[in-house]
């Protein structure tokens, strides 16, 4: 394996769907044989990402890098932007709705999750100009 | 413990996958907030929780669930069925709660994903 490249279009408020581009991250890194701790850490770090489009922007993408020594997932959406950051970033907060709470999303464990299981994560956001969450997942032995 | 043993103890209706109730079941998983799932879940564990939307399937097939259990009489839509028969995800339905579900597995021994050790039982609590 060299590069794997992933793009996934992700509409907002489609709970239907939601699910199935971490699904398929996860089916393709199994695939290339990718280590078991990686794939458990970049599947969910990308279901987490891809419910954070669904819940809170009006749409986005997710790309996925594959490399042999590196998974990167870039989220990217359109969305009305993280005010603060750092508070997004800690456990428990969230300004989920009720109804995105009841299908047990939206606690304010989305981004705290990522960030466990990433070997690195970066946001870059503001207001009204929507949010880009990079993270870089690599295998430990090359950590 | 395998799928079959949880099924008798709860006294569950098989939902689908049937022919894989033979599979092991490592640990088990309460919980009806699936960040939290995803967070602390172990692979092979068996998630118990009263969700029956078709984030549970997601959730469960992320962290390799070995089956779900839906507690407190809910019953999955048949989207959320269908979804399921294509992961190959055992779905089993008790009208047990979450509590007392969780409590007659740990009753037969099977252990739950704490990465902490369990507090030893007091004595006052042995002699009941």
């Amino acid at each position: 394996m060299t590069r794997i490249d992933l793009e996934f279009t992700i509409d907002a408020l489609d709970f239907v769907h939601a699910g199935e581009a971490a699904s398929r991250v996860k089916r393709t890194l199994e695939h290339v044989g990718m280590e078991r701790e990686v794939v458990r850490r970049a599947s969910i770090a990308a279901y987490e990402a891809e419910m954070n489009i669904v819940i809170h922007s009006v749409g986005g993408t997710m790309k996925v890098t594959i490399l042999p020594d590196c998974v990167e997932i870039v989220a990217t959406d359109r969305g009305p932007g993280i005010e603060d950051i750092d508070l997004a970033m800690q456990e428990g907060y969230s300004t989920a709705p009720p109804h995105i709470r009841e299908m047990g999303f939206g606690a304010g464990m989305g981004l705290p999750n990522m960030k466990r299981c990433a070997d690195d994560i970066r946001i870059e956001s503001a207001p009204g100009r929507g949010t880009t969450v990079r993270v870089i997942i690599r295998p430990r032995h090359a950590a | 413990m395998t799928l079959d043993d949880v099924r008798r103890y709860l006294g569950a209706e098989v939902i689908c996958c049937g022919e894989k109730l033979d599979r092991e079941v490592t640990s088990a998983f309460g919980c009806d907030l699936m960040s939290d799932v995803l967070a602390f879940a172990r692979p092979g564990t068996l998630l118990l929780t009263g969700l029956t939307n078709s984030q549970v399937i997601h959730t469960a097939e992320l962290i390799d669930a070995a089956g779900v259990v839906f507690v407190r009489g809910k019953h999955p839509s048949s989207e959320t069925i269908r979804l399921s028969i294509e992961k190959g995800i055992p779905l089993l339905a008790t009208r047990l709660l979450l509590y007392d579900s969780c409590g007659l597995l740990f009753s037969k021994g099977l252990r739950g994903c704490s990465t902490v050790d369990l507090p030893e039982t007091p004595r006052e609590a042995t002699a009941i």
